[in-house]
């Protein structure tokens, strides 16, 4: 492929240098999505179309760019998110831990590419030839004659260069920013209160408003008498909302909005108010009586699935088997609860809409919002706010959907706020799963048949009709057991819910790794094995897996002696191609508190942008994935969810954090994400923790008390 | 509407707001500090921690009725520009992620190191109980040993 397809000049006069370039790059039809600027003030800038919601990303991948260009950090920077998504050569969003991954090749070679050009500018400068030049830190200097530019000196010139057809790319020795602990763009205004999030949108003439949404999936409101509410000073409108389904047709991603009433403020508090004085009438509909949700799982666990993997033949093997363990696993709803509730700033005009929001999807945001407020997706601007966390919840936009009908409805601009209680019981939530399983050693102890039966309701219907009646979501981890099995069977069932879900940090194998590395460690006690010795046996043939696994119990000291009372264990979890294992240190109180007090994590993501935000992220997600095993559920009952707030959503706090130590695999093999891999292993390595140290296995989850 | 006159950050300012109105919202919508976050609405998260004469105190259930002749301190307050060593340790560190529940958290380690110069894990325990969901809790906690040490 010629570069030139991919890398293009596309600066105008007196910016300084500009290259466009397209992630990923293919050729058809140059449209860039992503901007390399060098200003004529020295000022280096990446724009691209990636969210920045904690994990870092913007940092590496300005981190990426700027170590093939030579630049000086102190003057790099990431520019706003661009928001015309519907003139983008990909669907621009942020999730899965992609960022880095789908970026790395071109920034480098982008990077890459603008050096040549500011060095050949430098030789025109100085009639000088290129093998004479080097460049340092924002400078090409000219070693025998002393004389040094700055890049903001020759950004014009550079942009007269034509793009080279392959710039050289540096060999990871000479690397100076990749692989160190550079400090994030973003702290500075983190710690000052000056960063912006959607929340803290203010435009002029804008109202604020709250809703108050169908208590019940898919009721609706009958009817309602806002007297009261516009009788409270500050209140501007009320105004009506109808239900979007959250399941999709042919292809398109559900919106998923709650019949509901908005009130409209001066102010959030008056909004509030209102929102107190409303009297509203609901017919709940069909789902008024919904509830037990394990109870209708385990019901469906008798039907035959849809097969996801068959290797061998599992139902022989097991008959066979010497020996037989059977074990029935749950796991809850599960709420993200960003600790920003869900907002969006909309305002509509006759021929326009503005939208301001903390989102994971602009593309999908411009699309609701084109659609909620009648205008062409091109008419739409997406401004990206920073994102108080996403976690898969930002990648919906009902909330997108309700600020644009809004502001459509009362002709102002509009910021919607959700109450936490808003947005803990109008989510999109980790589905609930049962999952049956067996296993069979045969008579050495040896491990010869592994069979999973998953049922859960689809993720994937938010897209439309089931492909095979399988959702790929719900069996990641499960299908791809990475044991060495003679016989493998895995099928999965869906039910049917009323209960919209969405993609919850780490996903199906948030719950997966706790169903399949908990039965493993039961399939090691029946054959009294150790179970990371009998996890190495079972995972020769797959190194990554193996170094991870070996680095973690190393470092957690596997087998060393431990206080009385303790346990350890052990788990092992792939966000592909990320390798993340885990070793938990737990004690159970009297009372059956579990107390973890230490988690050794180790991860192999490839190679190594920033350590610092791996670390960072290796310990987040240990935290994210243990609020969930200790205490994350959602219930629900007469089709409302419990849950309101973190009185009762309770998150782990500063007094139960476990101490977490990160080490990273030193590894050159294929670069991965890094946002969500440390999250499946911790549920499952504590729970066996739990049992090594109590002898009682956690085969439900949230652990909740050990009695 | 009845009207209040606070001090806030040093300045005097006046608001007319209902006497319900919590702290947190006249902060934000009426003299535009957005640096306190609204996090629950119940004092459970601590995200719209701010400092009451010297105090943490959870903002969102605060009446503005109820502040009084107090001083009152939001993050944008704490120093003239991020010099306080609390902001200082926290770029040390770089406890930040997605950034929403730090300016309530750092209000409440600066409260908690003017009360104790020197707090041990336990002290850290008892006086850190804001929520943060991106897990950033041990480097809250390097972050206020690394202040402690150089106060």
């Amino acid at each position: 492929m010629d570069r030139r397809d991919f890398i293009q000049v596309t600066g105008t006069i007196g910016a300084g240098l500009v290259i466009g370039f397209r992630i990923p790059p293919t050729p058809a039809s140059f449209k860039p999505n992503a901007w390399l600027q060098v200003g004529t003030d020295g000022a280096v800038t990446l724009t691209i179309d990636k969210s920045e919601m904690g994990e870092g990303n913007h940092t590496a991948l300005a981190m990426i760019i700027a170590d093939e260009l030579d630049a000086d950090w102190s003057r790099v920077k990431v520019g706003p998110v661009p928001e015309n998504p519907a003139g983008w050569s990909r669907r621009m969003s942020t999730g899965g831990s992609t960022s880095v991954r789908t970026s790395w090749d071109i920034l480098r070679k982008a990077g890459a590419s603008a050096r040549v050009m500011l060095v050949t500018a430098a030789t025109q400068a100085w009639n000088v030839r290129a093998v004479e030049c080097v460049t340092e830190r924002g400078f090409v200097k000219h070693a025998l004659s002393g004389r040094q530019l700055s890049y903001g000196a020759l950004a014009q010139r550079a942009a007269a260069v034509p793009v080279p057809d392959n710039p050289p790319l540096k060999e990871s020795r000479f690397f100076e920013l990749l692989g160190t602990r550079v400090h994030r763009l973003d702290t500075p205004s983190k710690v000052n209160g000056s960063a912006q999030f959607g929340i803290d949108v203010r435009v002029p003439g804008m109202l604020v408003a709250t809703v108050e949404r169908s208590p019940v999936f898919g009721g609706k409101v009958e009817s309602f008498d806002a007297s009261a509410a516009k009788a409270v000073p500050g209140v501007r409108h009320v105004v009506q909302l109808e239900s979007t389904p959250w399941t999709g047709v042919q292809g398109a991603w559900g919106v998923g909005t709650e019949s509901g009433v908005a009130v409209v403020a001066d102010t959030y508090w008056q909004a509030v108010q209102g929102r107190q004085a409303l009297k509203i009438t609901w017919d709940e509909g069909p789902n008024a009586a919904l509830g037990d949700i394990p109870g209708k799982l385990a019901a469906l666990a008798g039907q035959t699935g849809v097969t996801a993997r068959q290797d061998g033949d599992v139902t022989a093997a097991l008959a066979a088997a010497a020996k037989k363990v059977e074990s029935v696993y749950t796991v809850p709803f599960l709420h993200h609860a960003t600790m920003e509730p869900m907002n969006c700033t909309a305002h509509v005009r006759a021929a326009s809409c503005e939208v301001w929001v903390p989102t994971q999807n602009q593309t999908r945001a411009q699309e609701v919002a084109a659609e909620a407020s009648g205008l062409a997706k091109e008419k739409v601007r997406i401004h990206t706010t920073l994102l108080g966390g996403g976690f898969g919840r930002r990648l919906e936009s009902d909330f997108v959907a309700e600020a644009v009908r809004i502001s459509k409805a009362v002709g102002a601009p509009v910021k919607v706020i959700w109450s936490r209680e808003d947005d803990t019981r109008h989510s999109f939530y980790r589905p609930a799963t049962y999952n049956r399983l067996a296993a069979g050693l045969d008579a050495q102890g040896k491990p010869v048949a592994w069979s999973h039966h998953i049922v859960a309701p689809p993720i994937l219907l938010k897209f439309g009709p089931l492909q095979n009646g399988l959702d790929a979501t719900l069996i990641d981890g499960a299908s791809d057991v990475p044991y060495a099995f003679p016989n493998v069977f895995v099928d999965q069932v869906a039910a049917d819910l009323p209960v919209p879900l969405g993609f919850w940090r780490s996903v199906g194998a948030s719950q997966n790794a706790f169903v399949v590395e908990c039965f493993m460690d039961e399939v090691a006690a029946a054959a009294g094995r150790d179970p990371y010795e009998l996890r190495r046996e079972l995972l020769q043939a797959k190194p990554r897996h193996l170094r991870t696994l070996e680095l973690a119990a190393t470092k957690a000291g596997w087998g060393s002696p431990l206080p009385p009372g303790h346990g350890r264990g052990i788990a092992i979890a792939e966000w592909e191609p990320t390798t993340c294992a885990e070793v938990a240190e737990v004690s159970v109180s009297p009372d059956g508190t579990v107390r973890v007090h230490r988690v050794v994590c180790a991860v192999d993501c490839g190679p190594v942008v920033n350590p610092d935000t791996i670390e960072a992220q290796m310990q987040g997600g240990v935290v994210f994935g243990l609020s969930a095993a200790l205490y994350g559920e959602i219930t629900i009952e007469k089709g409302r969810v419990q849950q309101g707030n973190f009185n009762d959503y309770p998150m782990l706090r500063m007094t139960e954090m476990p101490v977490v130590e990160v080490h990273i695999v030193p590894s050159t093999d294929t670069l991965g994400g890094i946002g969500e891999p440390s999250v499946p292993p911790i549920a499952p390595a504590v729970c066996n923790a739990i049992f090594a140290a109590t002898g009682k296995r956690i085969r439900s989850l949230p652990i909740g008390k050990v009695t | 509407m009845p009207s209040y006159s606070l001090l806030v950050n040093g300045r005097r300012r006046t608001v007319e707001v209902a006497a319900n109105t919590p702290l947190l919202w006249v902060l934000r919508d009426n003299l535009g500090l957005t640096g306190t976050k609204f996090g629950c609405g119940i004092a459970q998260c601590g995200a719209c921690t701010v400092q009451i004469d010297g105090q943490a105190i959870r903002s969102c259930i605060l009446p503005v009725s109820a502040v009084g002749a107090s001083r009152v301190t939001t993050i944008e307050g704490l120093s003239a520009s991020a010099t306080h060593r609390v902001q200082k340790a926290w770029v040390a560190e770089e406890v930040p992620q997605c950034g929403y529940c730090q300016s309530g958290q750092i209000m409440a380690a600066a409260a908690l190191l003017q009360r104790t110069p020197q707090p041990n894990d336990a002290d850290i325990d008892a006086a850190m109980t804001n929520i943060c969901r991106c897990g950033t809790y041990q480097r809250i906690r390097a972050a206020i040993h690394r202040a402690a040490k150089e106060a």
